[in-house]
């Protein structure tokens, strides 16, 4: 069955977006968790679990979509293999939720990129890559390409500004609707209801302590044990690396908005000086970026085989290492702007970016999307019950 | 002859070993192993079964004078005094249950201090938050941080091992025998902690307790619980305590795994139901109390009945008065549909719920409470919660007693030693755990008293095994 076989005129039919084997065995394993409930005070996934005496599509996709993939839970379980019941619960969320990521794409009929995405992912980053970088060794002349620029506007020597602007635009139309159709349809299908605005303001703070990697519902939203990922130890490492991969991401997004209102707003071009804002910003957000993607990547190595979900590997680690690529080709630039190989260096960087953003919402990026969505769902039951 | 794995092993001269690597063991190796023994852990599960029921547990009860990071309120030596005498109607050695009780004062903090996690108390815990501390994750996840640290601090743990023999003459241990990776071994040690569980797991031996019933028996807790040390032990002159018949056995879902089914295979309808027999006629009071003050009763109660098997019978408003089951309600839109399903005379469980029906008062039930809707002039009599079971569809749930283990051990004093048939102690063989629960738990249940049992009394055995080595 195609995933685009649901899509209707009017919407998509609510029962049959995932694929029944991924999401028959999140109900038969919830089913299990659900008669026990040991787990609960780990993370979401159980209180929500614990509200619900049966369970359908649309809560798989909303349960799949809270869950870390820590492995808490498969490590503390005695219904996990080799117990006849065989429970491991952060590998059938983990099936349903990225087969989820493709149910949920927008526009649908590419949602097929999300199953070969590793490869799409860093198809889609070279070809960004390589058009950038052609199209200006073609179109620039060398002694300009490989000169040294310095001031006001050295880059636009290379790369107009309008058009450096143009293309980030178009992609960030393209973008952010895809995320806005794509929160639709997750939204219709878990049946997620808008609670208000505190339900906002949980899942903000979930998001931006990333509490339920903390391995403990009652601690803290700083403290808590963390999370098994190797063996049965808990650590805080693959949380803390998370957090600075997300902060650093947007710091570069603040430094690049703080940029275009210095352009705009007050006629000032970059490059910036090493301490004004945008450049700050950009190098404190690009380290911690690198650390980051590297950590989490390290920590992606770690994971327990019964834990890890092979097949979405391929997804993460392109979206891992083209995120690290975006921020280290940011701090490169800032390194050799004043050289000869800031042309180069820029039409690399800008490249990397361009394919980046172009393939976002057919990457892990959208994990994002969903788990915040699925964190203000969780935090307005919680409220309500 | 010994390979490179189990030669290490085998030719250390241990000053401890530990039989059985749940709580109890775990507990004993790690106070014996801070006191600077070197400590040997045997446990006959592999390891990702390891550490016999403590698998299956949820949580400890602990005594505390005022509210703790992980109990509310305060929670008396008296209170738990009067549980336990309530539960066990007085069959317990008073001496070694205050030493449990006052023992398990400290027990949270100990264990927090070696890794393990409490959570606070939420929803489906049947409301012990004065009593009992939970771990985060259940008693795996409790048993893998104490694992870990027992590791760390030079604890050696080995599964898939099997105690064989102890060789013990004159109250006094010399070595024991294990099959260990396709090898017979003989390992010595100096002191001896047998922290092997029960017998639940065997059921030619149960039936030496229940007769044929027992064939009909779940057993909800680890099917590694063969009882195969407790069966060295009495064979070597060691005193039995306890009566064969007794343990903590529960009504599950007669559909549960026959081994290891554990907490999921719990059915928590019966205070909302009406509880048939294989002749479709009642037997007990339902409603005689709160659950989490019954269902310890229940495995009995139906253990008592023909074949061993009941169903409860519920309607769509008592439905969803309880946790869901693991296995799905047996569902028909009438009795006689229902009972036929459940394979009992149709007619016959007709005229047992018309029966009770006409019986209940009118007016809604308050499961909040025990609300007195009783039944009038029905027997036995439904004393809570009656409401008629009378809006379909219904549902039915097969019931068998499901063990989760058994009291009958050995019988030990205050120092944890094994006592002999002569009354005189062991010199260097302790018990803990499961092993020697009956001491304290004649009969009767209190939830989390085998985890504190087992913490107590693994904490005294490796203390006392450590001190007589001088350590």
């Amino acid at each position: 069955m195609s995933l685009t076989d649901n899509i209707e005129a009017d919407g998509f039919d609510l029962k049959a977006l995932l694929d029944p084997e991924a999401a028959g065995e999140v109900i038969r394993v919830m089913q299990i968790c659900n008669a026990c409930r040991y787990c609960e005070g780990f993370c979401a996934v159980f209180p929500a679990m614990t509200r619900r005496r049966q369970f359908d599509e649309g809560d798989v996709g909303y349960l799949a979509n809270l869950c870390h993939n820590c492995g808490a839970c498969y490590h503390a379980c005695q219904y996990a293999p080799p117990h006849e019941f065989g429970v491991n619960v952060p590998q059938a969320l983990a099936a349903a939720r990225n087969d989820s990521y493709a149910a949920y794409a927008w526009p649908a009929p590419l949602a097929g990129l999300f199953r070969r995405n590793g490869l799409f992912v860093t198809l889609g980053v070279s070809a960004g890559l390589a058009l950038t970088v052609g199209l200006m060794l073609a179109m620039i002349a060398p002694q300009l390409f490989w000169g040294i620029h310095l001031g006001e506007g050295a880059f636009y020597q290379i790369m107009p500004h309008t058009m450096m602007a143009a293309v980030p635009l178009a992609i960030s139309a393209f973008v952010v609707v895809s995320f806005i159709m794509g929160w639709r349809r997750y939204w219709r299908h878990t049946g997620a209801k808008w609670g208000g605005f505190p339900d906002l303001v949980d899942a903000v703070k979930a998001s931006a302590t990333l509490r339920h990697l903390g391995g403990d519902t009652s601690s803290g939203i700083l403290s808590g044990p963390g999370c098994p990922t190797g063996d049965d130890r808990s650590s805080n490492a693959r949380r803390i690396y998370h957090q600075l991969t997300m902060y650093g991401f947007l710091l570069c997004f603040a430094a690049t908005s703080v940029g275009t209102i210095y352009h705009y707003g007050f006629g000032r071009e970059a490059p910036y000086g090493y301490f004004e804002l945008p450049v700050v910003l950009g190098t404190i957000g690009g380290i911690i970026l690198c650390i980051g993607t590297a950590g989490l990547f390290a920590e992606k190595r770690r994971l327990h085989p019964a834990v890890r979900h092979d097949e979405g590997l391929g997804m993460d680690y392109a979206f891992i290492v083209s995120l690290f690529f975006v921020s280290f080709t940011g701090l490169l630039l800032l390194a050799v702007r004043e050289t000869s190989f800031m042309g180069v260096t820029l039409a690399i960087h800008l490249g990397v970016v361009y394919g980046f953003f172009l393939i976002l919402p057919f990457s892990k990026f959208v994990h994002g999307l969903y788990r915040f969505a699925a964190l203000i769902a969780s935090a307005g039951e919680a409220r309500r019950s | 002859m010994p390979n490179d794995i189990t030669q290490p092993i085998a030719e250390k001269s241990w000053d401890i070993i530990v039989i059985g690597g749940g709580n109890a063991g775990v507990c004993a190796a790690i106070t014996a192993a801070e006191r600077g023994c070197s400590v040997l852990v045997i446990d006959s599960a592999p390891r990702d079964m390891r550490g016999g029921n403590t698998r299956h547990t949820r949580n400890l009860r602990a005594m505390h004078d005022e509210p703790t990071d992980v109990l509310t309120d305060r929670y008396s030596f008296e209170e738990y005094w009067e549980d336990l005498m309530r539960v066990t109607k007085g069959v317990t050695n008073e001496h070694l249950a205050e030493v449990t009780l006052r023992g398990s004062q400290e027990l949270t903090h100990w264990l927090g201090d070696r890794g393990v996690r409490f959570q606070s108390a939420l929803s489906g815990t049947l409301n012990l938050s004065h009593t009992n501390a939970f771990f985060l994750g259940g008693g795996r996840a409790m048993l893998n941080a104490l694992c870990r640290h027992a590791e760390s601090i030079g604890v050696t743990l080995i599964y898939d091992a099997e105690v064989t023999d102890i060789e013990l003459e004159n109250g006094f241990c010399e070595a024991i025998k294990v099959e260990w990776q396709g090898q017979s071994l003989r390992l010595n040690c100096k002191q001896l902690i047998t922290a092997a569980g029960g017998f639940e797991a065997d059921l030619d031996w149960l039936a030496e307790g229940w007769g044929d019933a027992a064939k009909n028996f779940l057993v909800r807790g680890t099917p590694y619980n063969k009882g195969k040390v407790l069966r060295v032990l009495l064979d070597r002159g060691a005193q039995p305590v306890g009566a064969l018949d007794q343990c903590h056995a529960v009504a599950i879902d007669a559909r549960a795994p026959k081994y290891d089914g554990g907490i999921a295979s719990r059915v928590d309808a019966v205070p909302f139901a009406v509880v048939l027999n294989k002749d479709a006629e009642r037997f007990y009071d339902e409603g005689e109390d709160f659950w989490p003050k019954r269902y310890a009763i229940w495995g009995r109660l139906v253990a008592g009945q023909p074949d061993q098997i009941a169903y409860a019978i519920i309607d769509s408003d008592g439905v969803k008065r309880f946790m869901p089951s693991v296995f799905t309600a047996i569902t028909d839109t009438s009795i006689e549909g229902l009972a036929s399903q459940l394979g009992l005379d149709p007619k016959a469980a007709k005229k047992t719920v018309d029966a009770f029906n006409a019986a209940c008062p009118d007016g809604p039930i308050d499961q909040m409470k025990l609300d007195g809707k009783a039944t009038n002039g029905l027997t036995p009599e439904k004393t809570n919660w009656s409401a008629p079971i009378s809006k379909p569809p219904f549902y039915g749930y097969p019931l068998r007693p499901g063990i989760t283990f058994t009291y009958m051990g050995v019988a030990v004093n205050d120092r944890a030693q094994v006592l002999m048939r002569d009354g005189k102690p062991a010199a260097n063989l302790f018990a803990a755990g499961e092993i020697m629960a009956g001491n304290v738990l004649g009969q009767g249940y209190l939830a989390g008293i085998g985890m504190t049992i087992g913490g107590v009394f693994g904490r005294i055995a490796g203390a006392e095994a450590a001190r007589v080595l001088n350590r």
